[in-house]
């Protein structure tokens, strides 16, 4: 069972299917099959075949109490010294390589539910389109929604659905890379679940996180959302349209923005008139050149080093 | 919420340990949580309390160590302790800090038997 999407427990599903209900052949960090080949049931150590280095030996004075007496604990301590997000960071890392190695720039965006992010990537792919290939991973709780409003534009895409979960995380973005296979080369979208706090916890293995907030949503949201924005390398300021039947101070919002996050760049952008569009286009574009760039010269170093190990004297 | 998820993976990590330390019984679970991680102590307890109903770690207590957040400061050019990412820089009062430490969720060791 999985227990970090909790998979398991039959609530999450990519494209209406079980995640699990294939065979799990396909690599995954080592640490993957042991959850799934072996389920260990609730107070089942294994202490009785397994031969740690304490077990066969009960000492009783050799607790904190340094002495039995009937009724008192006999615990000792274990040091074990584990990150709780280190599965999640494995899967992350997994996928992080994944991508890289198929030059595939990927692009977690994260807010607040109705700030316009759908729109904003049928836009986007609507921009896009014919340039490079785009591929898009949809996270919503229930619902294909917006999955069908993204394959409208054509490009390939698939749909988490968490259920009760908050948040995608690396494993289950893992999964949906397997049905998705994005094209080489080209920009990977992770629409993650509308909230503003529980997807900050959960990299994904995305290049960049992409915070979007609409001017609807007022200016203090960064101050509000401190984890989120504090985590984010873009903010997009949606919905600019709007700005003049609002009382919303842009210029107040940004330094809030800067507050938590002082690298923070910010792109101010309506979806609806198009206006902003080319300077996040450019920046999705920057993006992805340097991560091609950082590939094309490692694999030129990688060639010129197997070329001149071929080029060795034969003996 | 999602703590949900990080209390389930800390019950994960504790059903792994006890084939290879040996264990049966988890009594406590010593957690370092820093103050700038995305986590809320009291509602990681109360899932905590929830996901080890049944398990080897029922009834066992969390006891969580706060670790400060840090950050170096580039207008002064020293490190600076971080209270929140709202937080300006103790020393001049302004933003330009960049966060160095108090992001970990780590377990460090269990009071078993």
């Amino acid at each position: 069972m999985c227990n970090v999407c909790g998979c398991g427990e039959g609530e999450v599903h990519i494209d209406g299917q079980d995640p699990h209900a294939h065979d799990h052949s396909h690599a995954h960090t080592p640490d993957h099959h042991p959850d799934h080949s072996h389920d260990h049931g609730p107070g089942h150590g294994h202490a009785h075949d397994h031969e740690p280095p304490q077990a066969g030996h009960l000492d009783y004075g050799s607790g904190p109490a340094r002495a039995h007496a009937p009724g008192l604990s006999q615990g000792r301590m274990v040091q074990i010294e584990q990150n709780v997000l280190e599965k999640n960071d494995a899967y992350a890392a997994t996928n992080r390589a994944a991508l890289r190695d198929r030059g595939i720039l990927a692009l977690n965006l994260v807010s607040s539910p109705g700030s316009g992010k759908t729109t904003l990537l049928t836009r986007t792919i609507e921009a896009l389109g014919g340039h490079y290939p785009v591929a898009v991973i949809e996270g919503d709780q229930q619902t294909t929604n917006d999955a069908d409003k993204i394959r409208a534009t054509g490009a390939p895409t698939v749909q988490i659905n968490t259920g009760k979960g908050c948040h995608l995380d690396a494993h289950m973005v893992g999964h949906a890379l397997e049905s998705l296979a994005p094209e080489a080369d080209g920009v990977m979208f992770i629409e993650n679940v509308g909230n503003l706090v529980c997807p900050a916890a959960f990299d994904l293995g995305e290049a960049a996180k992409v915070a979007i907030l609409s001017v609807t949503e007022g200016e203090d949201k960064p101050l509000k959302y401190p984890d989120m924005f504090h985590r984010a390398d873009l903010m997009v300021l949606n919905k600019v349209d709007l700005l003049p039947h609002l009382d919303f101070d842009v210029a107040q919002c940004l330094a809030y923005a800067q507050q938590v996050n002082p690298g923070l760049e910010v792109v101010r952008l309506s979806a609806t008139t198009g206006e902003g569009m080319d300077s996040w286009l450019d920046w999705i574009a920057g993006r992805r050149r340097h991560l091609l760039e950082g590939l094309a010269g490692e694999l030129e170093e990688r060639a010129a080093r197997a070329r001149a190990a071929a080029e060795a004297p034969p003996r | 919420m999602h703590e949900l998820a990080l209390a389930e993976s800390v019950l994960q990590i504790l059903e792994e340990q006890a084939a290879v330390k040996g264990y049966t019984r988890v009594k406590t679970v010593h957690l370092e949580v820093g103050g700038l991680s995305c986590v809320e102590p009291e509602a990681l307890r109360f899932q905590f309390e929830a996901v080890t109903r049944g398990s080897l770690a029922e009834g066992a207590r969390l006891a969580i160590n706060r670790v400060p957040g840090e950050g170096w400061c580039l207008p002064c050019a020293r490190s600076v302790a971080v209270a929140s990412f709202l937080a300006p820089c103790p020393r001049c009062g302004r933003y330009e800090v960049q966060v160095t430490g108090g992001e970990e969720l780590q377990i460090k060791e269990l009071e078993v038997e």
